[in-house]
This record gives C-alpha cells, structure tokens and sequence, in this order.
C-alpha cells in the first residue's frame, strides 16, 4: 500500500507520461467532448487537463445520474462523452443507468475506487464493495486498471468497446492504483 | 378535477411547437410526452417514458452537442422536482439555446393525482433564478406563452426557464413510440448522423 500522493506521479520516471495524461490522451484520440464529472481527488489532474481542452466540454454535476442522462443527450446530438466520478456516485446513478439500454448509447465512465486497499473510512466500503455488481445489474461491462502500467490499454478497450460498439463500459480505477487517502499523520 | 382560470396543457404545448421550426424538443415522462406526441410527432421528438429526473439534462447534452439548434425541454413539475440539481448545472454551462418549461400542475397525475411540493411550498421559478437562469418566469395567458414561443428560437438568449400552471384533469393519452432506440436513431438522422 503507498500513500495518497499527486495522482500518476507514483513510481514514474519523468519521461513517462502519468496515467491520468494517458487517459487525457485517449479521450482526445476517441473524440470525446462532452465530460460531466462529480469530483475526486483521483480525477484532479484529468479534470485539470479537459477543463484546459478547447474541444472538451468539462460539465461540474451536482450529482452523478444528471451524467448519464447528459451523455445520451449527447449522443442523440452526435457527440461522444465520458462521465467521471468516485465509486460511491455510482449508487446515485442506478436507475438512470436504464437509459444505457434503452438508447444503446456509447456510455463510458471512469470511476476512481474508495472503500478498497488500505481504506481508512468505513462509509466509503459498502459502496466501493457494491460498485462492480451494481454496474453489472445494471448491464454495463466492468473494466479495471490497478497499476499505472495497465491504465491505458484498460482505458483504451473501454473506450473502443463502448464507442465503437455501443457496449456501455466502466473502467473501475483502483484505489491501489491512486493510493488511500491519508487523513491523519 | 379542473380549477377555473387555468390554462389546459394540450392547447399550451400546441401553441409552445406550433412554429418549432428546427427545435429539438425533449419530453419528460407521463404527460408531458403525450402533450407532445399530441402536438404532432416529428422526427426530432425525443419523447421519454422513464429516467424521471432526467429530462433537462438529456437537453443540456443536446444543446452543447447543437449549441445552433433551439432546445426546448417540457416537463412535468415532479419530474423537475426529482431533476432540480439540473438547474444549478445549467445554471452554470449557460447554454444559449436551451429552453426549459414545466407544465405545473400540482400533481403526480400519472399515480393519481397526490400533492406536488409546488402544491405548497417549492417554487421552482424561484429555484431556476437562483442557480443562476436569469431569465426565468411564469407564464399565465395564452398571449404570453406565444411570445415565450418566439423566444425559443433565440438560441443566444437563452437558458431560459418558464413555469405554466396548468389544469390537473387527466386527459386522454396520446401514445408516442416508446422504443428509446428509434427515437434516438431517428433523431440522429434527422441531424445528419448514422449508426454505428
């Protein structure tokens, strides 16, 4: 287990480009304009770089099912989006996951895990346990990167599945992979 | 059950769609999407019979994927209830060409007719101007909904919100295609996109 650091700066050399700068890449790459987020720390530096993208659409939810609903309207308007968000707002989402299989649409969201490796806060457990099978009721493929080596190949078959496919993926960050969050000393 | 001075929600949705030109037009679950089915289908309806809450958002997503289209989202007042975060999010993106009205009838009429918080309490005109929709406002007569129409298609204006209190009687049901993947595919086709 390390520590919460800056996310992607672990056990990386300076030539490497950090995992969250890969997934910047590849949703670049995919198309991908629209990304309505909930916050979390191991998201800062992707939402760091999209709000800073002139061709990406950084859209602050005040909960996480107002983004599954945005991106079938995105969709449905010709546009490709991803929604982030921590493992406990995948439960504010459930029924409008619905739309995933009513629209058919390209759905992919990139959920940083809590509740998991070297937890230090209990409320964060039951839904970190619960988000994987809550996702696969709900019909959505489940994906995970638990070391930065992997993230971008995980990231870059979510994406290609769920935008050229229309199969609707989550790719479950690891808390391994973005470090527990340290609240004391 | 009708009160008397309200305004009945077919004749206002008709009037709302009556020039739509190119507007996308989104419908919140239960009478909303009949009103609409009931103005005429068109090919860029996007009728919803479930995902409630949903509803303002699915035309924000349109709206920043069209930002040159008019979008105009009709709800219900519960449907908007269970959605009203919405409102801070577009409150906050602004997009211009994005039109919200919720028909306001006090009621869940699809589950028989139980009080709505704007039966009471909630005044959601309130609510849209302070996340930040500036132009946000209640409209009351015939004459005022056809200028509010007008409005619509002024897609650098926007966001703008508007509440109709209408009459609560149950009507008829006009049934639109309930199938999310015509809707959607047609829609796309309608702007020039095909499938996958």
């Amino acid at each position: 287990m390390h520590a919460r650091t800056e996310a992607g700066s672990v056990a990386l050399s300076e030539t490497t480009p950090s995992w969250p700068e890969e997934i910047f890449a590849l949703l670049q790459r995919f198309d991908v304009r629209q990304v309505p987020y909930v916050p979390d720390a191991g998201h800062s530096q992707l939402i760091e770089r999209v709000l800073g993208a002139p061709s990406m659409r950084a859209v602050p939810l005040t909960t996480e099912e107002e983004g599954v609903a945005m991106l079938a309207g995105a969709w449905a308007g010709g546009q490709r989006g991803v929604l982030l968000m921590q493992s406990s707002g995948v439960g504010n989402c459930v029924n409008m996951l619905s739309l995933t299989q009513i629209f058919r649409f390209p759905f992919l969201t990139l959920v940083t895990m809590r509740g998991e490796w070297g937890e230090f806060n209990p409320w964060q457990v039951p839904m970190g346990s619960s988000t994987a099978g809550v996702f696969e009721l709900s019909g959505i493929k489940v994906l995970r990167a638990s070391h930065p080596s992997e993230v971008r190949e995980v990231v870059e078959a979510g994406a290609g599945q769920a935008y050229n496919a229309c199969t609707p993926t989550a790719v479950l960050l690891s808390q391994r992979l973005i470090g527990a969050k340290v609240f004391t000393k | 059950m009708s009160k008397a001075n309200l305004l009945e929600r077919r004749g206002v949705v008709a009037g709302l769609l009556a020039e739509r030109k190119d507007a996308i037009v989104v419908g919140g679950l239960g009478a909303s999407t009949y009103d609409i089915a009931a103005a005429g289908d068109h090919d860029r309806n996007f009728y919803l019979w479930g995902a409630m809450g949903g509803a303002v958002m699915i035309g924000l997503g349109m709206a920043l994927a069209q930002p040159k289209l008019p979008v105009v989202v009709i709800t219900g007042d519960g449907e908007m209830l269970m959605g009203m975060g919405s409102l801070a999010t577009v409150g906050l993106q602004k997009p211009g060409n994005l039109t919200i009205v919720v028909l306001d009838n006090e009621v869940y009429g699809e589950t028989g007719g139980q009080a709505s918080h704007t039966a009471g309490t909630a005044d959601l005109v309130g609510v849209a101007r302070a996340c930040g929709i500036a132009d946000a406002r209640s409209l009351a007569t015939m004459t005022e909904i056809e200028a509010f129409a007008r409005s619509m298609h002024d897609i650098a204006s926007g966001p703008r919100f508007a509440s109709i209190k209408i009459d609560s009687a149950n009507l008829e049901r006009v049934l639109s295609s309930r199938d999310g993947q015509f809707t959607v595919t047609r829609i796309r086709g309608a702007l020039g996109f095909g499938p996958i």
